[in-house]
């Protein structure tokens, strides 16, 4: 599925400074029960989100009216467990193009690139500057650059650069994805196919 | 052929790439994909929306497990969004000609118990699913790793995804495994030393005497749970007993093929003097068995010890009391003793065979405690048929248990097995995250000794007391 492309991104930040969050935080299995791929972003964080009766839990972030934003930053170690790509789905409907954190699980890393939510991994110190930054002034916003990978604070000027690899960043670039460079690779595909074993 | 020495992981894994695109991923050839009704419908449409064929539909293989229920699998299903997409699932396998073992099929079961014990999985495969457990399948010596839904859509559409290679981590535990201590105590030990993110980027081979003398049902428990560390995977080298278990299955190769096959398979060892980026080394004499009191399988311990105090574990502080807060629990208590509500025997991780035989071995004579409820699920028809034909479900069934029919069940909670919100379960699955096995819920994990301890006595019980 097409996703808009990225290319610089200027945008208030949304704090998570929780370690471990799981894809089973970011989407409970029991909204996983969709065709077709549509609404996961009311249910991003459900649980964390809403009470049982489906109040709003007012002392979580994504309840309080002072932090809004494309950029989620969260704690060391975002996207483990499961490899459903509906937590990413429901990060990117909910309106986020960009998660920063100082350690991601691999699977979610994927997945997020595969569908156009850009994964920052920042240092555990810079991460901290951000969330100090964010504590004094919700306001605060910050610069995801892609063509330079490189990410600013840019109440102080403070930045860092983040790594991607060359193709993954033409394909964000572009709102490419790979089915796309996939399907041009076919008759390669079916050759190497042909002298597989097994 | 180069002569610099290659770990099982390199010798399987540059097998399988078709092309290495610079500054970027391999694309990598998949022999094997399995598929579910939960992360395969919007693939397909997917599918549809670019009007793009299936290029090899025998090498996909279908199965219902995620949402399936556990009583009554004759009966229409009653969720209709579950409903939904198990006939999405069987429609697509249909017009597509993939191979689909839905409800009712005698070989439907969980997709990671299916796919060995039909012989689909083999040494030196690349194997993917929609589903990070996929890593089970690494106990056959195989690459095999959990994908996302656009990664599904690229193995229908071209038999490939693009992958960056792993680093490489060995394990090794030697020595030999103490009384009550199982191939899931291996893991969790493991889980608890590294952190859940301790082998993140890595892919791990499984190494050592311990691993050695472990059943193949073993291996696969302790591959299964290689993702709970961070790891993409991780593997153990094929040799006799993974051989043994293969031979006469219905899809491994037979006559001259198996012979052919075989001399291939017994290349497949990491050869001496091959690098890792990380090694790690464990005794088997360290390893009692474990249990989780926290929310995350990194936050486990031996079952005699005390839960630790925040100043001492490596997790944020924050994060670390959040957890024991969300379980009830408090820095420096003792497990044993400690309240269990609900038992649930089953999943991927452990749902086999040997299982159910290991819970057997603990509740014969004995009965089930008032205030246990218990969900014993195996992981497949074809582990039910041989609980019924050793004798395991006389044994269950006289200590007060049911057996419920096949699927992924209370571990992940999609069907109606949720065990209800402040509940205590002692699970034999592989998370004990917020609300994963139903909402509120509050998981501890380990083996079926520990599961069955529990089971007949109604509190946390150390399982070689009633060995």
């Amino acid at each position: 599925m097409a996703y808009d492309k990225f290319n610089i991104l200027k945008s208030t930040a949304i704090p998570l400074p929780i370690e471990n969050v799981d894809t089973d935080q970011i989407i409970p299995a029991r909204f996983l029960k969709a065709t077709e791929r549509k609404g996961f972003g009311d249910n991003l964080f459900r649980d964390w989100r809403y009470n049982t009766d489906g109040t709003p839990k007012t002392d979580f972030v994504l309840n309080n009216p002072m932090y809004t934003g494309k950029i989620l930053v969260g704690g060391k170690n975002f996207g483990s467990g499961s490899s459903r790509e509906h937590a990413a789905w429901a990060i990117y409907d909910y309106g986020v193009r960009c998660v920063v954190s100082s350690f991601f699980a691999d699977i979610f890393k994927n997945n997020s690139l595969n569908i156009g939510v850009l994964p920052v991994t920042v240092s555990p110190e810079f991460l901290a500057e951000i969330y100090k930054a964010i504590d004094a002034d919700a306001n605060t916003e910050l610069e995801v650059n892609l063509p330079d990978q490189t990410i600013t604070l840019l109440a102080t000027g403070e930045k860092e650069t983040f790594a991607i690899d060359g193709y993954k960043k033409h394909n964000m670039l572009n709102g490419f994805d790979d089915i796309d460079y996939l399907q041009a690779m076919k008759s390669e595909i079916q050759s190497f196919a042909k002298q597989m074993v097994l | 052929m180069s002569n610099t020495p290659k770990t099982l992981f390199d010798k399987v894994w540059d097998a399988h790439v078709v092309k290495s695109i610079q500054d970027g991923p391999d694309v990598f050839f998949i022999d094997r994909h399995f598929i579910h009704e939960v992360t395969s419908p919007v693939a397909f449409l997917g599918l549809k929306n670019r009007n793009v064929p299936v290029m090899f539909p025998d090498k996909t293989f279908a199965t219902a497990d995620h949402n399936t229920p556990t009583i009554n699998q004759h009966l229409p299903v009653e969720d209709p969004l579950s409903a939904n997409q198990l006939k999405a699932l069987e429609e697509n396998a249909a017009k597509h000609g993939i191979s689909h073992w839905g409800l009712g099929n005698p070989k439907n079961g969980i997709v990671h118990v299916v796919g060995p014990e039909n012989g689909i999985t083999l040494p030196g495969m690349t194997v993917v699913c929609g589903d990070s457990h996929t890593s089970t399948h690494g106990a056959f010596g195989a690459i095999a790793f959990g994908i996302g839904t656009s990664e599904v859509e690229m193995v229908l559409s071209s038999q490939c995804i693009m992958q960056a290679k792993a680093k490489k981590m060995r394990i090794n535990v030697n020595g030999k495994l103490g009384k009550g201590v199982t191939a899931k105590d291996v893991a969790l030990f493991i889980i608890s030393q590294i952190s859940a993110s301790g082998a993140t980027g890595y892919f791990v081979e499984y190494a050592g005497e311990v691993f050695e003398n472990m059943s193949m049902e073993g291996r696969m428990t302790v591959c299964n749970l290689s993702i709970e560390s961070g790891a993409r995977g991780g593997m153990i080298a094929p040799d006799e007993t993974t051989f043994a278990y293969l031979k006469g299955k219905e899809k491994a190769p037979k006559g001259d093929a198996w012979d052919t096959a075989l001399e291939y398979w017994k290349t497949l060892k990491t050869d001496a003097g091959a690098q890792f980026d990380k090694e790690l080394n464990y005794n088997a004499d360290e390893i009692e068995p474990q249990i989780t009191y926290g929310t995350n399988p990194g936050l486990g311990t031996g079952i005699t010890k005390n839960i630790p105090f925040a100043s001492t574990v490596k997790d944020g502080e924050a994060s670390y009391k959040k957890s024991l807060a969300y379980m009830g629990f408090s820095e420096g208590e003792k497990l044993i003793g400690k309240k269990v509500d609900y038992i649930f025997l089953g999943s991927c991780t452990n749902g086999r065979i040997e299982d159910f035989r290991a819970f057997a071995s603990i509740v014969k004579g004995r009965k089930k405690a008032d205030n246990i409820t218990a969900w014993l699920v195996p992981g497949s028809h074809v582990v039910e048929q041989q609980i019924k034909e050793e004798g395991i479900l006389d044994i269950i069934t006289t200590a007060g248990f049911q057996l419920r029919q096949p699927g992924c069940s209370a571990c992940l909670a999609m069907n109606d097995d949720k065990i209800p919100a402040g509940k205590y379960a002692v699970s034999t699955s592989n998370r004990n995250f917020e609300g994963r096995q139903g909402p509120g819920s509050r998981t501890l994990l380990a083996s079926p000794f520990v599961a069955a301890a529990a089971a007949v006595t109604g509190v946390v019980t150390d399982p070689r007391d009633l060995l």
